[in-house]
């Protein structure tokens, strides 16, 4: 089990990042998004290697309205 | 029009900075991009929702202006740097409007965890917009950590009191070596025209342009008075003085029959 963005999630195993964008139905290639992983950074070009431990919180952002 | 400003390097013709907050729709925010004239505007950065992907993004790439992430809602150093880190990668900009607030009733700036982050994120290549307290030592400490500008708050977030402390204001323009961008607090054209007046070289505006009974039309107010402070200031106001004077001659006056 992994947390996307505080849901509880059926990664299956060792998912990677982009598994994990694809199942959410985002685009791994679209612009304006970032992924953490552990509250710590995962850039983009680790998204198609980088494995998914049981437990990881991953949180994916994108810019909103914000002052 | 007026000398541009200059931050990082960076020449902005526009020395109004525009909020995306608040605005109930994208299309208002699109036509008050234009009416401000802006040249940035400030998002947050967020959970993804998959459905509204890329929409504000569009609506402000479409207008020309570029985004300035901020790290709205952090409380700690450590989330406002990860937030800022994620912003750079997702929105390619290493500009940061940097916010850490002490608590949710008042929004007010943790001095201690913005200085932080301010260090950490100046030392990782960031140009570093920090939203502080109208606190002349606390500006100085942000500018010494290498900040491109100092962002004081008028007052709180969303108040739209204006300008609480004006002397605290002018004793940072006083002191400053980077550009003060009065940032909070501003509920009116009037507001925004006393900051330049005191010597703010910009003004951001969220909510008193958002949440105008009419965005579009309270946009082009601040333009014109962001501009119009902008000329006071350089035409030098009159001295205040206790008793009035006279502006009309009292030599010449008739002496009217009784």
């Amino acid at each position: 089990m992994i947390y996307v963005n505080g849901r509880p999630t059926d990664g299956g195993q060792n998912p990677t990042i982009r598994d994990v964008l694809l199942a959410a139905d985002i685009d791994p290639d679209s612009a304006g998004i970032a992924v953490a992983v552990d509250a710590e950074i995962a850039r983009r070009g680790v998204w198609p290697t980088l494995t998914l431990h049981d437990g990881a919180r991953v949180e994916i952002v994108t810019a909103t309205q914000g002052g | 029009m007026s000398a541009p400003l200059h931050i990082a390097g960076r020449e902005l013709r526009s020395r109004l900075l525009l909020g995306t907050g608040g605005f109930a729709r994208l299309q208002a925010l699109g036509d008050a991009i234009d009416a401000c004239g802006c040249e940035l505007v400030t998002v947050a950065m967020r959970r993804i929702d998959a459905a509204a992907q890329g929409s504000l993004l569009d609506v402000i790439g479409a207008r020309g202006v570029d985004v300035l992430p901020n790290t709205a809602g952090c409380f700690t150093a450590r989330d406002a740097v990860l937030t800022a880190q994620l912003a750079r990668e997702a929105l390619e900009t290493n500009w940061v409007k940097l916010e850490v607030i002490g608590d949710e009733r008042t929004l007010l700036p943790d001095a201690p965890e913005l200085l932080a982050a301010a260090e950490q994120l100046v030392d990782d290549g960031f140009v570093v917009l920090p939203y502080t307290n109208d606190d002349p030592v606390l500006a100085r400490r942000l500018e010494d950590a290498g900040c491109a500008a100092v962002m004081p708050l008028g007052s709180p977030i969303g108040s739209g009191m204006g300008i609480a402390n004006p002397a605290n204001i002018m004793l940072i323009v006083e002191a400053a070596g980077v550009p003060v961008i009065l940032d909070a607090g501003v509920g009116t054209a009037s507001d925004a025209a006393l900051a330049m007046e005191l010597g703010c070289d910009g003004v951001l505006c969220a909510s008193a342009i958002s949440r105008a009974a009419d965005p579009v039309a309270m946009a082009h107010a601040m333009r014109h008075a962001v501009h119009a402070g902008l000329l006071a200031r350089g035409a030098g106001r009159i001295a205040r003085r206790t008793h009035a004077r006279a502006s009309s001659p009292l030599q010449g006056m008739p002496e009217f029959a009784e």
